[in-house]
């Protein structure tokens, strides 16, 4: 059976500098950074040294209070440094690569042969285990719950996002393998989600032991939880497991070559950005031969992910370990003169407030400006206007505000993560911060629950 | 705009932390926000954010009066003509209401941003942009006549106890303009209703200012034998409060505020459709001369349609859910005829069906939410 869901709440935001589809070469970063950081909640301990000789799948780190979960080396190198923060918080670990890769080598398997239990201990083993992750709390999944469905969204709908059908171009045969492997992790079903808008690749549509449904509509169509809430919602007590194509590929790397290869397709966009295009590249690598001589001047911001939910870098910070994007933005750091009065032809704006609106098809170049100072919530309906879920998200966020546990279960937090609320924080006219305090609700559940 | 700057470049090291006026600095970064939109850049999450803000939303309300503010000072220097049975121009008119509008606006806003920025300062939070709208939305239903000193009073009641005291904007129970004009109608009751207030100058003689609706409640004549026709009404050459007379520009008003996506459509639309069944109904007992006047004649006189297009509304005390939106709409559109009718104290029920339906938004809104736990709940046990 296979599901067609078509939303009609959301926002279709047309941005400049989508990435041309387009691979350019790109030289080899010789530096490579694992960050406890992009784990939410992880505390780590860490099992290398300044200047330990590592092999790519090398273990680096575990987690203190599940060390089952390892965190491996992307490339092969010495461990140049351990960077700390307050408290001696690690903050990233830093590898210096070799000019070759060393994999360490794993047990090569056979979806048939091996059993649940055994590929969850090679995934854990080899460090790929924290690509799966879960919701409720949207954390890394936890290997010994059973999941009651997996869900893969297969694409991206966010603006200036990776194509997925370009960069699993031709990998039909290599999906399929990761499919076979990340099906026997549930009782339940696996969903694979396609674009219902277009024709999605064959990588997709041929893949065999999963339930293939369609989503059409505009963005947050393509975010997983809007797919687990039309789907198969999540109640109090449920867990879902999720995946994102290219790493159900890294996975398929692992048990067909037994190598931790955590090399993926990544975007450079954004209306910064020169030429924007695709490139190869190793999780965790340092960006800035990525954005060498490819970026418009300006005082710019980087960024590792998407535009909604990405992770602020530097100049020559490094990409994120979920991360299939940099996008280079303006800062936007600069005041302007009765600016809420002017007519604003220039101003995205899902309100018909500015004059943007006669042109609609228009493409933007934001910045990183919030166009206005924090208030009090004052406007009603704009975030269901953007929020494809029957949630009431404004209640959600006021019962995180006062930290009603029992009221935030009765209104659906379980379902929704961060991420799905980056829309409604967009369109905010109070400019609230409303992706954090689904994160701090989440984590005050994760700490009540445990 | 550079010379804005430097004023301000100037003047802000006093206002900053270890400066003379530190505890002032809300004040001063209400007026730099005002003249500059800040070069604040996100931090967390969304790394972009929507052009609109508060200021651009309540820039768009009083946009959206307007029509009703021009068309409010030309029918009071229409009505004042009119009442002395001399002819005037339409610039006559036009001046003449402006100088009668002008000081109740100067009132209004003088005093209501005095008490505004003196909570922020208190407080130390940032001067919020409601009282833009609450500001321009007090004189427009006051009829023509009030004294300034009251105006003054009930602005300070309606801000201090309408909404500082919960909180402040965003936080208020009852709609700010309105409290301010329920205070004045039970605390100088001569000075709010009756046919002496309505038209400047029907005092000192013997012409009737009474409002249509004030004729009709006497239950002496029917609508179809007032001077005033439904081309009148629907036009606006009527007496009443200043932004209340004329459908058309409020109307305009309306279409602004929808077409902006600022006011809620539903609750704009069903608070019509509530007034119109309820009139209706009336129409079909038709017991006294305001139950027999036309359910759309109803909908256009009094402060109806002021009320359902900026009143009822106002986001912040009216419901939040879509589905409650219909429903209180539909009810303060019920309650605006039925207080309109049966009110023997005062012929129109405007503002006290929407200061009631206020108060009841959130009950509304937790059984439309409980609806949603409940359909959430029921998903579990299937």
């Amino acid at each position: 059976m296979s599901l067609n869901i078509s939303l009609k709440r959301g926002l279709k935001l047309n941005l400049k500098g989508s990435p041309d589809k387009v691979y350019a070469p790109l030289q080899v970063s010789d530096e490579y950074v694992v960050k406890p950081t992009d784990f939410h909640l992880l505390t780590p301990k860490l099992v290398v040294k300044e200047n330990d000789k590592v092999k790519a799948g090398d273990t680096l780190f575990y987690d203190k209070y599940n060390d089952k979960i390892k965190f491996s080396a992307p490339v092969s190198g010495s461990v140049k440094e351990i960077v700390r923060g307050q408290k001696r918080r690690i903050l990233k670990v830093v590898i210096k690569a070799d000019i070759d890769i060393k994999y360490k080598s794993f047990e090569v398997g056979n979806s048939d042969q091996l059993s649940r239990d055994q590929i969850i201990e090679t995934m854990l083993e080899a460090g790929v285990w924290p690509f799966v992750r879960q919701r409720p709390y949207d954390i890394i999944a936890n290997p010994k719950d059973m999941p009651k469905a997996i869900f893969i969204s297969a694409f991206n709908s966010t603006p200036l996002s990776i194509d997925n059908d370009f960069a699993l171009y031709g990998m039909e045969e290599l999906f399929q393998k990761g499919i076979n492997y990340i099906r026997k992790l549930t009782n339940g079903k696996t969903h694979l989600n396609i674009d219902g808008s277009i024709n999605a690749s064959t990588v997709f549509t041929s893949a065999k032991g999963v339930q293939i449904n369609k989503f059409s509509g505009p963005h947050p169509s393509g975010n997983v939880g809007v797919q687990i809430h039309h789907i198969d919602p999540i109640n109090k007590n449920d867990v879902v497991w999720y995946l994102d194509p290219q790493d159900v590929i890294i996975i398929a790397r692992l048990f067909d070559q037994g190598t931790y290869d955590v090399s993926r397709i990544v975007a450079l966009a954004g209306p910064q950005v020169k030429k924007p295009r695709y490139y190869r590249c190793i999780s965790g690598a340092n960006v800035s031969n990525l954005v060498l001589d490819n970026v418009k001047d300006g005082d710019n911001r980087f960024i590792s992910g998407d535009i909604f939910s990405g992770d602020k870098i530097d100049e020559n910070g490094s990409l994120g370990f979920y991360h299939t994007s940099v996008l280079v933005i303006e800062e936007g750091n600069k005041q302007e003169f009765l600016g809420w009065m002017l007519p604003g032809f220039n101003k995205f704006s899902t309100s018909r407030t500015f004059f943007s609106w006669l042109s609609p098809n228009k493409k933007y170049t934001l910045d990183a400006n919030m166009h206005g100072e924090e208030r009090a919530y004052v406007m009603t309906g704009e975030y269901e206007k953007v929020l494809p879920m029957d949630i009431y998200p404004s209640h959600l966020i006021k019962s995180i505000m006062v930290e009603d546990i029992e009221l935030m279960e009765q209104l659906g937090i379980y379902e929704v993560a961060p991420e799905d609320f980056a829309l409604c924080e967009f369109v905010c006219t109070s400019k609230i911060n409303v992706q954090q305090i689904i994160r701090d609700g989440l984590d005050l559940l994760i700490k009540e629950n445990s | 705009m550079n010379f804005f700057k430097n004023i301000l470049n100037k003047v802000k090291p006093h206002f900053e932390s270890g400066g003379k006026l530190e505890n002032f600095y809300p004040a001063y970064d209400a007026f730099e926000t005002f003249l500059f939109v800040p070069d604040h850049t996100t931090h967390s999450g969304s790394h972009i954010r929507d052009s609109i803000d508060l200021k651009r939303t309540m820039g768009t309300v009083v946009l959206a009066l307007i029509p009703t503010i021009l068309f409010g000072m030309w029918n009071l220097g229409y009505q004042y003509h009119a009442a002395l049975m001399q002819d005037s121009t339409f610039m006559q008119n036009l001046i003449f209401g402006f100088w009668k509008f002008l000081p109740l606006l100067v009132v209004s806003y003088g005093v209501g941003l005095t008490v505004e920025f003196a909570f922020a300062i208190y407080r130390g939070h940032s001067v919020n942009e409601g009282y833009l709208v609450s500001g321009m939305l007090i004189p427009l239903i006051m009829p023509v006549d009030v004294p300034l000193w009251m105006l003054a009073v009930s602005v300070v009641f309606a801000v201090v106890i309408g909404k500082e005291v919960f909180g402040g904007t965003g936080m208020n129970i009852l709609n700010p303009a309105l409290t301010a004009r329920a205070f004045l109608f039970f605390a100088y009751p001569s000075h709010m209703s009756g046919d002496k207030v309505w038209v400047h100058g029907a005092t000192t003689d013997g012409y009737s200012g009474a409002t249509i609706l004030g004729d009709l409640a006497a239950n002496t004549t029917k609508w179809e034998n007032l001077v005033w026709t439904s081309k009148d009404a629907f036009l606006g050459f009527i007496p009443g409060s200043i932004g209340e007379t004329s459908m058309i520009a409020i109307l305009l008003g309306a279409a602004i505020l929808i077409a902006t996506g600022i006011g809620s459509w539903r609750i704009i639309l069903s608070t019509f459709v509530g007034g119109y069944f309820m009139a209706y109904i009336f129409n079909l007992l038709g017991f006294n001369a305001l139950m027999e006047t036309p359910a759309h004649i109803h909908l256009i006189i009094g402060g109806f349609a002021f009320g359902a297009v900026f009143m009822a509304s106002d986001p912040v005390t009216a419901t939040q859910t879509n589905i409650g939106k219909y429903i209180y709409g539909f009810l303060i559109g019920v309650f605006a005829i039925l207080i309109r009718i049966f009110n023997p104290a005062y012929p129109e029920g405007m503002m006290l069906a929407v200061l009631l339906m206020n108060v009841f938004a959130p009950l509304i809104d937790h059984y439309v939410i409980q609806n949603n736990i409940k359909r959430r709940l029921k998903r579990i046990t299937v």
